[in-house]
């Protein structure tokens, strides 16, 4: 059995790595990928702790992370196309418009 | 008391005219508008009439309540009118007086562009005057006076577009505040000590306090405060500035609220609250000192005046003082009274001046007058008479209400009477010089230039021959109807029966029902003073013969013989420049330092401009954040759920 504290460290990894990759990277694909890959980091804890203490709260959540993601997915590489038809780019340095 | 359904009418009639014409005028044909003004409020003067014919001396008072208003504890105050013997000749002369100056000014004011706005202001007037004269309380009473006091800002300040009638419409508005502060805080004393401002309840608690020397402090300061509101009102000194200013409004304006109706509403009041003066003896004292020196000051100044309107607004002026020489003397049926007579004679004489200035183009400078008896015959008539009255020559109105008026002030002490005999001859020698320089003589003015398209009257007449003309008959009638009143209307006091018809009003005042069977030596006591008083109104007259008729020329070398005095009389004895530098420009002048440069700039608006500078700067600095950069963006996410969540760890928050 491994223990709770690997899974957690490793969850904790992942979303710190989201997070940089968010941060760093210019492309919107990567940056669109980090998020996945903050919120598979949070999901990875989620079931971590459903297994440690029995319950089914946390995977129940998990599916709905997912579902939530898979919207997001769709709705968010629609974004990008439209982004990209317009600015025939992907950097996003040089999408700002949305400032004063 | 006796309910009367009907007395909450008559004040409402002329509201109603006045919304009809204030709201739908601007498009009515003038036809419509002049009917809808004159039906209202002659319908108020036959419901006037209506009730006056069923009620006599020994009525019951009438009473109604509208509604309830104000209910506090075991404070209370309704909307309700009250009709006695007092309120009822008000009522009578208010709505009569009224109604023939509405007829009039549709002669008057039928050019004007602000037709429909003058007549609706009219309506809106005798709306709250009749408020004013019908309330059963204080607080009712107060609605009218503010009421009446707004209509006449409204009315002088009619051309709006001049700049002297403004200032004197505001004039007028500031100094009538002046006398309100004071009714209030007699308002506030009276509900602190009687718990009422009903006029029944109020008397009842000022009767029952339980010795003549009971409650004296009180009463007089309420007293007092009363004559405060009362002088503003009735233009007495110290507050009789407005009056003379007020003459920029338009003449009928004139005759009917400044000189009829509203500034009699102070005589009105002051006799209304008899039962409080009749035991503050020292606020009596003080209104009889008032009057009489009023009567005497604004007498003097109408002597010098050549503005037709100026010499009738010192002359109301002065009459007021006779009527609140009256009432301080305790003989308030005597300044009701007078009160009435120089409803008629006043109205008219204004009128008459009206149809004067009418006639010669809008001009008002007596020196540019003269000869106008020949253009103008009915109102050289109609003006005759109303200066015979005033005058006090028998047998018309003025001669009976002064005459009462004198023979009760010499009762009360001969200063009084000499004082208002003098005024009496000063009376008569300003007015005939009125007369003589308006009608004597020959025609002194230019070519009348036609400033009113006349043809727009339709009384047909072809003018623009550049002479003075006669009026139209919708002005001279009034003229003439006021004119019989002005001579009959002196005999409703004579053998006392105006003050046995008010005595159920007055009877804890005075007594003045002895008269009627006074001893011979009384007797003739009064008839040698009715004769003197009689002599120096011909004397008056004589004298105006003399200097403006037979010898037109003296009247300058007089004036040049005396020198300062006469500059002095001729500017109303630089009245306004001392209350300018007394208390108009230390106003002004701290307004502008203090409140305006000190706390309005200083302080409000600092306030104001440094916190919008201060948010402006804080956002300027802020705004930097907000780069549109999404990777700043997300690291400003991050560092907050950074923050939270150290700040979390740190306090051990679960």
């Amino acid at each position: 059995m491994v223990p709770l504290s690997y899974y957690l460290l490793l969850s904790g990894i992942l979303f710190v790595c989201g997070v940089l990759g968010f941060l760093i990277k210019r492309n919107i694909i990567t940056i669109f990928m980090s998020i996945e890959l903050m919120l598979n980091g949070v999901n990875l804890s989620f079931v971590a702790f459903a297994a440690h203490w029995h319950a089914l709260s946390g995977q129940v959540f998990v599916f709905f992370v997912m579902v939530v993601a898979a919207a997001e997915a769709a709705v968010g590489l629609a974004i990008i196309i439209a982004v990209y038809r317009t600015r025939e780019t992907l950097n996003v340095d040089q999408v700002n418009l949305l400032k004063l | 008391m006796t309910p009367n359904p009907y007395l909450w009418v008559i004040p409402i009639l002329p509201l109603a005219g006045a919304a009809i014409n204030g709201f739908f005028g601007r498009r009515s044909s003038k036809k419509a508008i002049s009917t809808v003004a004159l039906v209202f409020c002659g319908a108020a003067f036959a419901m006037a009439l209506f009730l006056a014919a069923s009620f006599s001396s020994a009525s019951a008072p009438y009473y109604f309540d509208l509604a309830h208003w104000i209910r506090s504890g075991n404070f209370q105050v309704d909307f309700s009118f009250y009709l006695d013997q007092l309120s009822l000749v008000m009522l009578l002369v208010v709505t009569g007086v009224g109604f023939l100056i509405h007829i009039y000014s549709v002669g008057y004011m039928w050019d004007d562009d602000g037709y429909y706005r003058f007549m609706s202001y009219l309506n809106l007037f005798m709306f709250f005057m009749l408020t004013l004269v019908l309330a059963k309380n204080y607080l009712v009473m107060f609605i009218g006076w503010e009421g009446v006091g707004l209509a006449s800002y409204l009315l002088i300040g009619f051309w709006f577009t001049k700049d002297s009638a403004a200032a004197a419409g505001k004039k007028a508005f500031i100094v009538n505040r002046i006398g309100d502060f004071g009714f209030l805080i007699a308002l506030f004393l009276m509900i602190k000590h009687f718990g009422s401002l009903d006029f029944t309840h109020v008397f009842a608690g000022v009767r029952s306090l339980p010795t003549e020397r009971a409650g004296a402090g009180l009463l007089t300061a309420i007293g007092l405060l009363l004559m405060v509101g009362a002088a503003g009102k009735s233009a007495q000194i110290p507050l009789y500035v407005w009056l003379p200013d007020a003459m920029e409004g338009p003449t009928p304006v004139s005759a009917l609220i400044h000189a009829a109706t509203m500034v009699t509403a102070g005589v009105y009041m002051v006799a209304r609250s008899s039962a409080i003066f009749d035991r503050a003896p020292m606020a009596m004292m003080v209104v009889a000192i008032i009057g009489t020196l009023t009567a005497l000051f604004a007498a003097t100044i109408g002597i010098a005046q050549t503005d037709i309107k100026k010499v009738l607004a010192y002359s109301t002026v002065s009459q007021l003082g006779y009527m609140f020489m009256a009432c301080g003397v305790g003989a308030f049926s005597a300044g009701i009274f007078h009160l009435m007579t120089h409803a008629f004679f006043k109205g008219l004489l204004f009128l008459a001046a009206g149809s004067v200035i009418h006639g010669v183009g809008g001009e008002q400078d007596m020196r540019r007058m003269g000869g106008l008896r020949v253009y103008m015959p009915w109102t050289f008539a109609t003006m005759g008479i109303a200066t015979l009255a005033i005058a006090g020559i028998p047998p018309l109105a003025g001669f009976w209400s002064k005459d009462e008026i004198l023979w009760q002030a010499y009762n009360a002490s001969w200063v009084y009477w000499l004082i208002g005999v003098i005024t009496g001859f000063i009376t008569s020698f300003y007015m005939f010089r009125l007369m003589y320089m308006t009608f004597g003589g020959e025609y002194r003015g230019a070519a009348v230039q036609e400033v009113h398209g006349h043809d727009a009257h339709g009384h047909g007449q072809a003018h623009g021959h550049g002479e003075p003309h006669e009026s139209p008959w919708v002005m001279l009638g009034p003229l003439v109807v006021l004119a019989l009143l002005s001579v009959v209307g002196g005999f409703v006091g004579y053998g006392n029966r105006f003050e046995h018809f008010l005595a159920p009003v007055f009877q804890q005042g005075v007594d003045v029902a002895g008269q009627g069977t006074s001893p011979e030596a009384v007797k003739s006591v009064e008839y040698l003073l009715m004769g003197i008083s009689v002599g120096v109104a011909g004397l008056g007259w004589f004298l105006a013969y003399l200097l403006y008729s037979r010898r037109p020329q003296l009247p300058a070398r007089i004036a040049a013989s005396l020198g300062g005095l006469y500059q002095a009389v001729a500017n109303k004895y630089y009245i306004d420049e001392l209350y300018a530098a007394l208390f108009v420009k230390p106003l002004i002048d701290g307004s502008t330092t203090i409140l305006w440069h000190g706390v309005d700039q200083g302080v409000i608006d600092a306030a104001v401009n440094g916190s919008a500078d201060a948010a402006r700067h804080i956002s300027d600095t802020a705004r930097h954040m907000q780069s549109g950069n999404l990777r700043s963006y997300a690291g400003w996410v991050a560092a907050g759920a950074a923050v939270v969540i150290t700040y979390m760890v740190w306090m051990g928050v679960r």
